[in-house]
């Protein structure tokens, strides 16, 4: 055989090895994503039951009781937290969509980047610093606060990609209408974009929904039902926390159970988002 | 969709409108977006603030000596970070190096190698593995993966290699290298969906010069589209770096928090952000506190660098358009 038939050859194999090497990294990359799932579903729908999802917990070691309270509790944070968030994050949104290329827009855009960088824990001591020891109490408030510190930037970005794609025509209609600037944006572009800004607050809602760490200290944690705003609330991922470090078998099996209500609200709104963005501007294009 | 030069026009136009406007609404509308958008300017300066004030007792304290000491005792009053330093340094590095292969493998996977049904159904799931909350991660990672670890992979390398340093025992389960390997899973989304987005934005042309020149699909992928991507995908990784330093929760609950400085990737550690999770709320002391929080302040001072750095590179190849 000829020298340059074996170096083509060779180089066919190196192809036909390389690219499958790429299709191995894939499958060990999504191999966890199943065994985590699966683990979660055995040892959850084992361990749930409706004294899980109806009652308050037991004192420490006593086996029984549930986490009602930490799952009122999250829904009730997030929402505070989505409340505080999205008037904030989509105005934002707005003005990086249609000031975009002023020099103010770019920095903003920048620091809107950065901090969905910023670690959530970093996030909960600085609102630890500014409402819990002012008010010299952890509280649902806190927690609400810390959520909102993650969606705004979050909310803000997914709303400017989704008002730029409105066709610039729409805007001119409206304009050309006779409608004013702060009309056109408010019934023409931002309903327009409706569906993919539902997109980027449901992606938001998921993350601050499994968010523990900036709870830790600003929400705490509670055994009882509250429903102030100034008193320490319960919630799910700390409540997993705190069940998985501790001693007794009946919290870790607790705890298998909140991660399973706590993975199933995630993929819900995951799903949302998914659907919400598949219909937008199917029928300008 | 309107051509590009038009759309620009037009958008300046819309912009002019906007501005001439006598309306009240108009400016009312223009001025709430815009306080809307400075809050996003705020909220960093407000992270700034807050922290340093609350770190002033324990920077006062100890100056620099905090940066380079390994003492961390809460009863006699004598905090230093480096063994938190020290742990976040290995446990991210560390988990960067497994990671990057995979997720390049993978990217490249989704953007040049899978046939088209593929491409979707598999960006799906390595987008899950971003949705999964850190805390399950940690309570999956403690009940199953530590103690497995310990069986499979600890005590067997205990056994063969426990004359290095690297693999010195006892093996206890919680370690470095189970925080590693949580970490690495974690951050594979971040890194693949980035480095997919700027392998997508290399110009067809680019391949086509190549295979024209009768290179494979390999030699096209490693030595034109890979190379003209290779600012992007750097900020990609810097990126997983980022995410890595700040990782939390999962990281606390599998790593056994133990504040020492060991070579040995079988011992328990401690992370900057794993000590302020795991001792913020049992701080009593002023100083304690304040020492803790002067390490968050030194997380969010180098992420905010790392994240600068990455949006920079990743920028500078896909003009912003990237969603991760």
């Amino acid at each position: 055989m000829h020298i340059s038939e074996i170096h083509e050859l060779w180089r066919r194999f190196i192809n036909a090895v390389s690219l499958a090497l790429t299709g191995v990294c894939a499958v060990i990359v999504m191999a966890p994503v199943f065994i985590i799932l699966a683990y979660l579903l055995l040892n959850g729908i084992r361990s749930i039951n409706i004294e899980f999802l109806t009652s308050l917990p037991k004192s420490p070691g006593e086996p029984g009781g549930g986490m009602a309270n930490a799952i009122v509790g999250s829904f009730y944070m997030v929402g505070l937290g989505l409340i505080l968030s999205l008037p904030v994050g989509v105005g934002a949104g707005v003005y990086l969509a249609e000031f975009g290329r002023t020099r103010y827009a770019q920095v903003i855009r920048f620091i809107a980047d950065v901090l969905n960088g910023v670690p959530s824990i970093v996030i909960g001591v600085s609102v630890w610093a500014l409402l819990v020891v002012p008010l010299r109490s952890f509280s649902a408030l806190a927690g609400g606060v810390a959520l909102s510190f993650i969606m705004i930037p979050m909310i803000a970005r997914t709303t400017e990609e989704m008002v730029r794609a409105v066709p610039n025509m729409l805007r001119e209609a409206s304009l050309g209408l006779g409608a004013t600037y702060a009309r056109t944006m408010w019934s023409v572009v931002l309903p327009a974009a409706r569906g993919g800004i539902v997109t980027g607050v449901m992606l938001a809602l998921a993350r601050a929904f499994g968010e523990a760490a900036p709870l830790l200290f600003t929400a705490l944690g509670n055994r009882f039902w509250n429903f102030y705003l100034d008193r320490p609330m319960a919630n799910l991922p700390t409540q997993i926390y705190e069940y998985a470090k501790s001693p007794y078998v009946d919290w870790h099996r607790q705890a298998w159970a909140a991660a399973l209500v706590l993975i199933t609200v995630v993929l819900v709104l995951n799903v949302i988002a998914r659907v919400s963005t598949r219909e937008r501007f199917r029928a300008l294009r | 969709m309107n051509e590009p030069a038009t759309d620009a026009a037009a958008s300046a136009r819309i912009r002019r409108h906007s501005r001439s406007t006598a309306f009240w609404s108009d400016r009312l509308f223009r001025a709430v977006i815009i306080a809307s958008a400075s809050v996003l300017g705020l909220l960093v300066l407000f992270f700034a603030y807050e922290l340093w004030q609350s770190s002033t007792l324990s920077i006062r304290t100890f100056g620099w000596r905090f940066w380079v000491s390994r003492d961390w005792d809460p009863v006699r009053e004598k905090f230093g970070a480096l063994p938190f330093i020290w742990g976040t340094l290995v446990t991210s590095i560390a988990a960067l190096i497994l990671a990057v292969p995979l997720s390049l493998g993978t990217a490249i996977f989704i953007a040049e190698v899978a046939p088209r049904w593929l491409q979707q159904p598999v960006s799906f799931v390595v987008e899950l593995l971003a949705a999964i909350p850190s805390v399950v991660y940690g309570l999956w990672g403690v009940f199953v993966m530590v103690p497995w670890l310990r069986e499979h992979v600890q005590i067997p390398l205990e056994q063969r290699f426990g004359h290095i340093p690297l693999f010195q025992g006892p093996a206890v389960g919680v370690s470095m290298m189970a925080a590693i390997l949580v970490l690495a899973v974690m951050i594979i989304p971040y890194i693949t969906a980035v480095s997919r987005e700027v392998i997508l934005a290399v110009p067809q042309s680019q391949r086509e010069a190549s295979y024209g020149l009768g290179a494979t699909k390999w030699e096209t992928i490693r030595r034109v589209v890979l190379r003209y991507a290779r600012v992007g995908i750097l900020g990609a990784i810097i990126l997983g770096y980022g995410r890595a330093v700040g990782e939390t929760m999962a990281v606390t609950m599998v790593i056994g928090n133990r504040p020492e400085i060991s070579l040995s990737l079988l011992q328990p550690g401690y992370t900057m952000a794993s000590v302020i999770a795991n001792e913020f709320t049992e701080a009593t002391s002023p100083l304690y506190l304040s020492s803790l929080t002067e390490i968050g302040l030194l997380l969010f001072v180098i992420t905010l660098l790392i994240n600068a750095l990455a949006r920079f590179l990743v920028w500078r190849v896909s003009r912003g358009e990237v969603r991760y």
